[in-house]
């Protein structure tokens, strides 16, 4: 059975598609990881769709579920590297990909996930300084 | 422009039956897509044109066949994708046509938003003998 590797880098979730998806297998992908986001309590995942030529919207329905179940479990989604030509077809087509960060490489696509994770660590902070001054009053 | 009927220069035709068979029905697409010269963007309509069609016709037709012809007309060249199948057809295709109407649990773009990436879009069906669909992507259309 084909499967699409999903690879763990820290509090990330990378996973490369290198073939034209068929709808069993993008279905076992999605269901992978999110699975995967709950074993490894993983706070982004990283989609990179560079060598895929054709996003119809069978396949932006399971990249936007994606983006929604991995949300539910607190973790955040960006896809990055999609080929002109798909996103001026997506958007012909009339699918909006809501809700799905997108980042135009790999690289840009970390830096979105990591800004992400940081601003979530300052907001839990800033909860906790509350805190205090709660408890000194 | 001449608007004389275009020729076809060659037939070609595949069965779908299953899910599997949507990637290699793709790239034959695609293969007659590059022959004739058609842009990268051009291709892309149209292989996610098809790719929309023929899964409706496996999700609400049971399969069919799709015939793959290479148009010419005048100056221009282009593929034009007859899929049949003998499904349930359309009871009203003007609500097909509408964008977000489904039946199913998708979200209604399949229908409406293949005829916006092609040239060409026809759409016969009759309930109980099964739906056809033409389309055309034209290599500079």
């Amino acid at each position: 059975m084909e499967k699409i590797p999903i690879l763990r880098m820290g509090h990330f979730l990378l996973v490369t598609i290198q073939v034209d998806l068929y709808d069993q297998l993008a279905e076992n992908l999605e269901a992978d990881l999110v699975s995967m986001v709950s074993k490894t309590n993983a706070k982004g995942v990283l989609i990179d769709v560079s060598s895929v030529s054709i996003i119809d919207s069978f396949m932006g329905r399971i990249l936007g579920n994606i983006a929604t179940m991995s949300k539910i479990m607190d973790a955040d989604t960006v896809v990055v590297g999609m080929q002109p030509a798909v996103a001026i077809t997506l958007v012909e087509l009339g699918l909006p990909l809501k809700g799905v960060y997108t980042a135009l490489n790999v690289e840009r696509g970390m830096q979105l996930l990591r800004s992400k994770i940081l601003l979530e660590e300052e907001d839990e902070e800033e909860e906790y300084d509350n805190d205090g001054a709660d408890s000194i009053e | 422009m001449t608007t004389t009927a275009p020729i076809v220069l060659n037939r070609d035709s595949i069965t779908v039956s299953r899910e599997t068979d949507v990637v290699p029905f793709r790239s034959r697409v695609k293969e007659h897509a590059v022959k004739i010269g058609m842009s990268l963007l051009n291709q892309t309509k149209l292989i996610t044109g098809a790719s929309e069609l023929v899964r409706n016709m496996l999700k609400y037709g049971n399969g069919g066949i799709v015939k793959i012809e290479v148009l010419s007309r005048g100056r221009d060249s282009g593929i034009r994708l007859i899929f049949e199948d003998k499904g349930p057809g359309i009871p009203d295709i003007n609500k097909a046509m509408t964008d977000g109407f489904t039946t199913g649990k998708s979200m209604g773009l399949g229908l409406p938003g293949t005829k916006r990436l092609m040239n060409e879009f026809n759409i016969q069906s009759e309930v109980g003998v099964g739906t056809t669909v033409t389309v055309i992507k034209w290599k500079n259309g």
